[in-house]
């Protein structure tokens, strides 16, 4: 089969059509905003420092074949848990951040082994299912931070617990750990804070994950989610090494949404890890990634074209139709409707695949 | 004797069995801390019938092998619309109730056609699919409740004369006009909707007679076996589709009946986690990812309505605090989850 230069093209356009449908999105958007591009590269610098570790937590099981990790809520939750346990000891500063991402990693390896162990027996519907485990798992979240801190697990310091006299309130004050990671190093380049610290975290962990794809694990996780039963075949413990892709995920997401909730300053303790995981997704796919495909490199893109038209579309609603909620309401339709879309185009490539394996299949038999 | 209880644990599983057993512990427990029984199997009949259709629509896309409708928002979004304009229209009692699923059908129809014929190009990925392509209808649905030119005083705000409410109240136009149908009362606290009940067994009639002409067994062989439907010339894709429209028309009819009976529309995020209870009721019931019958709809929904009337009253005076919405969420989602673990699909 040859391919002509036009269906080059079209090629490239289909596959790329995600990021470029937001460019265009974002470039017609800017201008109706009206917002000054310092502005904007402030604030994207902002979301960049909040988002890009969180969104690195989806790599490595999409490595592994297994779709993009809905189940990365759970790693957002242990994060929170540790994150309570901090706030009632009053620790602050960056020794509160250590403590917190040293406290949720048990909770977080704990959690993702589960959910490997639940994904293992969905093989084929893994983001379905982790995406259930994640609503499942918030009601237990639910259960334990409610109901049972403060009364089973200890908790002294009254401004976290209810009134009631257990289950902690709405809203964890986490001010004496605000942007204490950011300014860790403090540097400012024409009057924008940069924070370097944070910046450095997240290029570590990408270091880690190029390294930890020549690894001989990052190997395997290849090789298992490029085909189970080959990869069997060939030796490799299949199910075991799909659980620690998980495990991974879980611990990376924890501290990412300790990264998340520090430059933000507040928790909201049942609110904060629900919309992760859409968030984190839209971006990557937004970027460019796939279901089974994904770079450090779509992380990056993903994250500045999604939360470009997170910032730009209230405003430019309010310019086009009058009423900014318009816009507000616009914004979370494109989250959900860039991961259908993307789900969707994923799904169907794969199918026209399948058929024009089994044509070709069929051609060359006849010829025979 | 211990085998035969094992093989029924076995066969119900056991997560269905264990909500079994705590609805009826909620049942005993209940005159015991002063609820009325009357009273809560009244809310459980009621909230059945406000349910039932809904947990009906995912019988025919299970059948016809497109999983667990994920996708029900949009039903849900056709059935608003429906009601939405009978309000406008000023349509009062049971001619308001049928004129919004009249003008409900044909949108409920288009949205059904377009979205299977979406589900037939991603064979094996419907379910994820079809929760986001629910999410986004809601989401986009949210934006045009507020620029759709609706002006009737009782359904927009206030005081800026245009966009839709939140919540509109459909009590002097058509609240209960199918439920006060031959309805009846017990005493103070029994309250039975008649009507209700008969719409939702004509539907399940009409389910049932549909699955046995040769159109529904031909929809059922496309789920349980497309290899062999396809050798005796079905036309799957088609069978998929229509599958997924009356499902469709179902969601739309279920939100109608629900409304009547809640008295209120929901718009903007309403819908948009709606399909997770009736998922979680057909699954209860003993339905799977790719079997559903009409009886799984009844024990289902019975099941798990009960449980969601029973635990706020019960265990809020056993205990003195309301724990009802952390076990909607473990028992719903639970059920769900212990679902799609059941069957691993070949691809490996």
């Amino acid at each position: 089969m040859k391919t002509t230069k036009s269906e080059h093209l079209k090629f490239f356009f289909i596959r790329n059509a995600v990021p470029l449908l937001f460019f265009t999105i974002s470039a017609l958007a800017i201008p109706l905003s009206g917002f000054s591009l310092a502005y904007l590269f402030e604030e994207l610098l902002i979301r960049l420092s909040r988002n890009a570790f969180l969104v690195l937590s989806l790599l490595i099981p999409i490595l592994a074949g297994m779709g993009l990790n809905f189940g990365m809520v759970l790693g957002a939750m242990a994060g929170q848990i540790g994150f309570i346990f901090v706030a009632n000891w009053n620790i602050v500063g960056t020794q509160g951040l250590l403590l917190a991402a040293i406290i949720s990693t048990p909770i977080a390896i704990l959690l993702g082994w589960m959910c490997g162990i639940v994904l293992n027996k969905a093989r084929g519907r893994e983001m379905v299912t982790a995406f259930i485990l994640a609503f499942f798992m918030n009601g237990v979240y639910q259960l334990v931070v409610l109901y049972l801190f403060g009364s089973v697990v200890p908790i002294s310091n009254t401004d976290l617990v209810l009134s009631r006299g257990y289950g902690i309130r709405n809203v964890t004050n986490l001010e004496g750990m605000r942007n204490s990671l950011d300014n860790l190093i403090p540097l400012t380049l024409g009057g924008v804070g940069i924070p370097l610290a944070t910046f450095i975290l997240i290029g570590l962990l990408c270091l880690f994950i190029v390294w930890f794809r020549k690894t001989k694990l990052g190997q395997d996780m290849r090789a298992t989610g490029e085909d189970l039963a080959v990869a069997r075949s060939a030796g490799i413990r299949v199910l075991p090494t799909r659980i620690l892709a998980i495990i991974i995920s879980t611990v990376l997401a924890a501290y990412g949404q300790i990264i998340f909730l520090q430059t933000v300053g507040t928790m909201n303790t049942y609110n904060s890890h629900e919309q992760v995981g859409v968030f984190a997704i839209a971006a990557i796919l937004v970027g460019g990634a796939t279901v089974s495909k994904a770079s450090i490199t779509n992380v990056f893109v993903g994250i500045i074209l999604f939360h470009l038209m997170f910032i730009v579309s209230p405003t430019a609603g309010k310019v086009l139709f009058g009423d900014a909620q318009v816009g507000e309401y616009f914004r979370v339709f494109i989250s959900y409707g860039v991961i259908a879309l993307a789900l969707v185009l994923h799904a169907w490539r794969r199918q026209s695949d399948k058929d024009r394996a089994r044509a070709r299949f069929r051609n060359t038999s006849s010829a025979t | 004797m211990i085998n035969t209880i094992k093989n029924f644990i076995e066969d119900a599983g056991w997560p269905r069995i264990l909500i079994a057993l705590f609805l009826v512990f909620l049942f005993v427990a209940a005159p015991f801390v002063d609820v009325r029984l009357d009273a809560s199997v009244s809310d459980t009949l009621i909230r059945f019938g406000m349910n039932g259709v809904m947990v009906l629509a995912m019988v025919p896309m299970i059948q016809s092998g497109c999983g667990l409708n994920f996708g029900l928002p949009l039903g849900i979004i056709a059935g608003l619309l429906g009601a939405v304009t009978s309000v406008q229209l000023e349509m009062h009692g049971l001619f308001g109730v049928f004129g919004a699923m009249a003008m409900a059908t044909p949108l409920a129809i288009i949205f059904g056609w377009g979205y299977g014929l979406l589900l037939n190009r991603v064979k094996g990925d419907e379910m994820m699919i079809a929760t986001y392509v629910g999410f986004s209808s809601v989401a986009i649905m949210c934006v045009m409740w507020l620029i759709l030119p609706y002006d009737s005083p009782k359904m927009v705000w206030g005081y800026a004369g245009e966009g839709l409410r939140t919540t509109i109240s459909v009590e002097e136009f058509w609240q209960n006009a199918i439920g006060d149908i031959a309805s009846f009362r017990f005493g103070e606290f029994f309250y039975f909707p008649t009507g209700v009940f008969v719409f939702f067994f004509l539907c399940c009639g009409a389910i049932a007679l549909f699955m046995r002409t040769k159109t529904g067994t031909a929809m059922a062989t496309v789920g349980s076996n497309p290899e062999f439907a396809k050798a005796n010339g079905v036309n799957i894709n088609r069978m998929r589709t229509l599958s997924v429209i009356i499902s469709t028309v179902l969601g739309a009819y279920g939100i109608i009946i629900y409304q009547q009976s809640f008295g209120f529309i929901q718009l903007y995020m309403g819908p948009f986690y709606m399909a997770f209870p009736a998922v979680a009721a057909v699954l209860i019931g003993g339905a799977s990812v790719k079997k559903a019958s009409i009886m799984n709809v009844i024990v289902g929904t019975i099941l798990f309505q009960g449980i969601l009337t029973m635990t706020p009253s019960v265990i809020n005076s056993i205990i003195q605090t309301d724990m009802s919405e952390v076990i909607r969420i473990i028992v719903s989602n639970g059920m769900i989850l212990y679902a799609l673990t059941r069957v691993v699909r070949g691809r490996e």
